[in-house]
């Protein structure tokens, strides 16, 4: 199962927020999508998941194209994107925002051993069950969003900038447990960050977005060794 | 084209309007005239609901209720302070504008359906209140009489081509005021307060205010047409102003275009006709006593919901399209 | 003292009335952003059908089951085949912030209309399954009758059935998440439409149930519930449009407000003093007694 995207372009009104994009993801994968702000990182996710419509262009995975379904068909097939920042429900509790995915699925038993899987990997959350998700601190409210996707029981997750306002060790944190995921649940992430180093020290493949156009695509190590690439691209 | 030049020209096409419904009152018979009438109360009072609703983006179910003030404080004047009708009218939309102008700045921190709740208990309980007190005359109501036409019209001048004089007058002085009013920059300010009340507080604008103000000035209207209104039917009780009029003020200001004044005659028209052309098709269907009372409503509720789906800009819209498509 | 216990006891029964209306309402505002003013027609609409049903069938009961029922189809269906296509059509520009509204007044004349077309104005009566007298209290004769509590004990039961709902189970649950945040919801694998629907047709159905409660104290004819469709607005409003409980408790505070001042100061007051109290409560509280303040999360 690999993530294809081929040629995509979306229009946001009269202003071309992504410029004829292409790139692939292969199962297992970690694949971090860089850019600044602006550079359409959010809208290329948003399409991807059914949010908002292509101009034109495909994207496949597993070779059925996923630019015509529905946001809520996508999720229940396994493409779980987990917006920026605000995408807990901040007037449910904790446990209820975990029980979502439980709505849907059919294997209740499967769905209660991957909540008890997700509080092992974020324990805090266990401790917080009965309170508001509005009242969780900005990492924990990550935590709660990562884990009621991985109660989904994802095949291709869809990170949006999981490492913003939060503080540098909660980054860390939170960096280390997705190439946890990575590696032990065979997981494809396309994952779109502004914090370009965190992302590509722990992805496979780096695709570098400006201004709607991909302006370089190369294997992690490299664009994070190769200084030309580095000064080029990332700034730094 | 600068802008004082256009503005001239509104006066003129304004001036010029007039002149030919003066000529077509001379040629109609006395139904028409009468008729005719009620096409310009209603549409002054569409125009009251374009000003709040289009202009400024507050939604009024409360306006048979302001009109109502308008009528009580018209008929007050006339009957109690024995004054001239026409003072009668001013007072009317006087007294009304002041109210709304209170109330809108009591109601300015609500948003959509909050407003929408209370401008509706304003209008169911308003009239109640006529029959509180005596001087408000209870069930029967007040007379309101303007008189019989001048003489010196002649005598073929009938009562019916007095009230269209008067209506029509006044409503082409009161929109002729409003257009210009709404092109200016209070007019720019009500928009703004409609797209994007953040975006208007940030620039300064006291958008508390302004919501008070565009309330009052639509109250004024509603209320000069509620003076109007009472005048064609020489008389003010609670019964003349129920909630289904502001139903209907709402709906005829859908159909008409609530985005701008440009066909409020139009839709003036269309709520007078519609009674006509229902009671029309049911004669001609030969339909119950059930069919024939509720025809009307039925056409007004399928015509804005028509217009809704296919022409949301309304009729008035559709002409401003038209027109601009062919530059 | 007698005139204490009937404004307390009828208090709570128009109270309760009020409250079903102002819960149809809520649940239609929190799942769709538009105030279903509609659903006093939709009410009207399945009170007919259940007289229908009781005229042939001679039981109360089985016409408030059809009628129910009936409020729930009808509700979904207003969803599905009219409240779509509208936001569909007028979804951008200015139009998109009244057009719903408008459309729904729109539809409660035509809906009044219809009713018009095919029963006549002409009034009817639906017979209470008990005994509308007032029922004899420590010796004296109060204000209250059988049917009274009646209502009310339906009421209570429709209120629990509706909170275990919500909050215990699965269907519940996507209600909630989508009412609060349809993004996050629809992201969370979550059919939002459908539940949406459903929203309206809970909605539809609570709005029967006020209907056939009641009319069998007054008389059926098209426009027989625009009162019931003003206080359930205003009991909504005064809630604070976000929350269920709101409604309810808007519902009795506005009961409880008119059958006092309807019994202590003057019958002919019932309006005013809604509309006061809806004032106060906002010159307060502009978003309503129980408003959280936090706007719609997407």
């Amino acid at each position: 199962m690999t993530l294809i995207v081929e040629g995509l372009t979306i229009d946001h009104g009269a202003i071309r927020a992504i410029s004829n994009v292409s790139f692939k993801v292969p199962q297992g994968q970690l694949a971090a999508i860089i850019g600044s702000n602006g550079a359409g990182k959010t809208t290329l996710l948003r399409t991807l998941s059914g949010l908002k419509k292509a101009t034109s262009g495909s994207a496949t995975w597993d070779g059925h194209s996923i630019l015509d379904k529905r946001t809520e068909d996508l999720a229940r097939s396994g493409i779980v994107h987990v917006s920026d920042g605000k995408s807990v429900i901040a007037e449910l509790t904790v446990k209820d925002n975990l029980a979502l995915p439980g709505i849907w699925r059919k294997d209740k038993k499967d769905v209660a051993s991957a909540t008890t899987e997700v509080i092992e990997m974020f324990p805090i959350l266990g401790q917080r069950l009965s309170q508001s998700a509005g009242s969780l601190s900005g990492g924990e409210r990550q935590m709660l969003a990562i884990g009621r996707a991985l109660i989904a029981r994802p095949k291709l997750l869809l990170l949006d900038e999981p490492s913003l306002g939060l503080a540098p060790l909660i980054v860390e944190q939170i960096f280390q447990t997705i190439k946890l995921l990575v590696t032990k649940m065979d997981l494809t992430v396309v994952l779109v960050e502004q914090n370009a180093m965190g992302a590509l020290k722990i992805a496979n493949e780096g695709i570098v977005l400006n201004l709607g156009s991909v302006v370089a695509v190369d294997s992690a190590n490299k664009l994070l060794s190769d200084p030309a690439l580095r000064a080029a691209y990332l700034g730094f | 084209m600068s802008k004082v030049v256009t503005a001239k020209k509104r006066l003129f096409a304004f001036i010029l309007l007039g002149w030919v419904l003066l000529i077509f009152s001379d040629r109609v018979g006395e139904l028409t005239q009468y008729r005719g009438a009620f096409v310009a109360t209603y549409a002054l009072a569409i125009a009251s609901i374009i000003l709040l609703t289009g202009y400024s983006g507050q939604l009024s179910l409360g306006h048979s209720a302001l009109m109502a003030v308008g009528a009580y404080a018209g008929a007050l004047t006339i009957n109690n302070l024995k004054l001239h009708p026409v003072v009668g009218l001013i007072a009317a939309a006087l007294v009304a504008g002041v109210f709304g102008l209170v109330f809108g700045y009591a109601a300015a921190r609500l948003s959509g359906p909050y407003l929408a709740g209370t401008t509706l208990a304003l209008a169911v309980s308003l009239p109640t209140i006529a029959n509180q007190f005596p001087i408000l005359g209870g069930e029967q109501g007040l007379l309101f009489d303007v008189g019989a036409p001048p003489t010196r019209l002649g005598e073929e001048f009938s009562q019916y081509q007095w009230f269209f004089w008067i209506s029509c007058l006044s409503a082409l002085i009161m929109i002729w005021l409003l257009v210009n009013l709404l092109n200016s920059r209070y007019g720019r300010e009500f928009r703004a307060l409609r797209d994007n009340p953040i975006a208007a507080q940030l620039a300064g604008i006291n958008t508390g205010l302004q919501k008070a103000m565009a309330f009052g000035l639509s109250a004024g209207i509603a209320g000069l047409s509620g003076g109007l209104l009472v005048m064609l039917i020489s008389g003010v009780s609670p019964s003349a102003f129920p909630l289904s009029l502001s139903f209907l003020l709402l709906a005829g200001a859908v159909i008409t275009g609530v985005y701008g004044l440009g066909g409020v005659m139009i839709g003036g028209v269309i709520l007078v006709a519609i009674p006509e052309i229902a009671e029309s098709i049911a004669i001609a269907l030969g339909g119950s006593e059930g069919f024939t009372i509720s025809l009307p409503d039925f056409m007004v509720g399928s015509l804005v919901i028509l217009t809704v789906l296919f022409t949301p800009y309304g009729i008035g819209g559709q002409l401003h399209k038209l027109k601009h498509h062919k530059h | 003292m007698n005139q204490f216990i009937t404004a307390v006891l009828t208090s709570l029964s128009s109270g309760a009335i009020y409250a079903l209306m102002s819960i149809s309402l809520v649940l239609v505002w929190r799942s769709t952003r538009v105030i279903n003013f509609a659903q006093a027609a939709q009410a009207v609409l399945t009170t007919y059908i259940g007289y229908e049903v009781i005229t042939r069938s001679g039981s109360f009961w089985l016409g408030l089951i059809v009628a129910v029922i009936a409020g729930g189809i009808i509700g979904a269906g207003i969803d599905i085949l009219f409240m779509r296509e509208i936001f569909k059509r007028a979804s951008t520009g200015p139009i998109a912030m009244i057009a719903p509204v408008v459309a729904t007044t729109a539809l409660l004349g035509v809906i009044y209309s219809l009713i018009g077309f095919i029963w006549g104005i002409s009034y009817k009566t639906i017979e209470a399954p008990v005994s509308t007298n007032g029922l004899s209290i420590f010796g004296s004769v109060v204000a209250f009758s059988p049917f009274n509590l009646l209502v009310l004990i339906t009421v209570t039961i429709s209120m629990v059935v509706l909170t275990i709902l919500f909050q215990k189970t699965n269907i519940g649950l996507a209600l909630r998440a989508s009412a609060h945040a349809p993004e996050i919801s629809k992201l969370s694998g979550i059919k939002v439409d459908a539940v949406r629907t459903l929203g309206w047709a809970i909605a539809g159905g609570a709005g029967s149930l006020a209907g056939m409660l009641y009319i069998p104290g007054s008389y059926l004819y098209p426009n027989s519930m625009a009162v019931l469709l003003v206080f359930g607005f205003i009991a909504a409003v005064i809630g604070g449009l976000d929350s269920l409980f709101g409604a309810v408790a808007g519902a009795m505070v506005l009961g409880f407000a008119i059958n006092f001042s309807a019994s202590y100061v003057s019958y002919k007051l019932v309006f005013p003093t809604a509309f006061v109290i809806l004032i106060l409560v906002l010159l307060i509280k502009p978003n309503g007694i129980f408003s959280s303040g936090k706007g719609r999360r997407d």
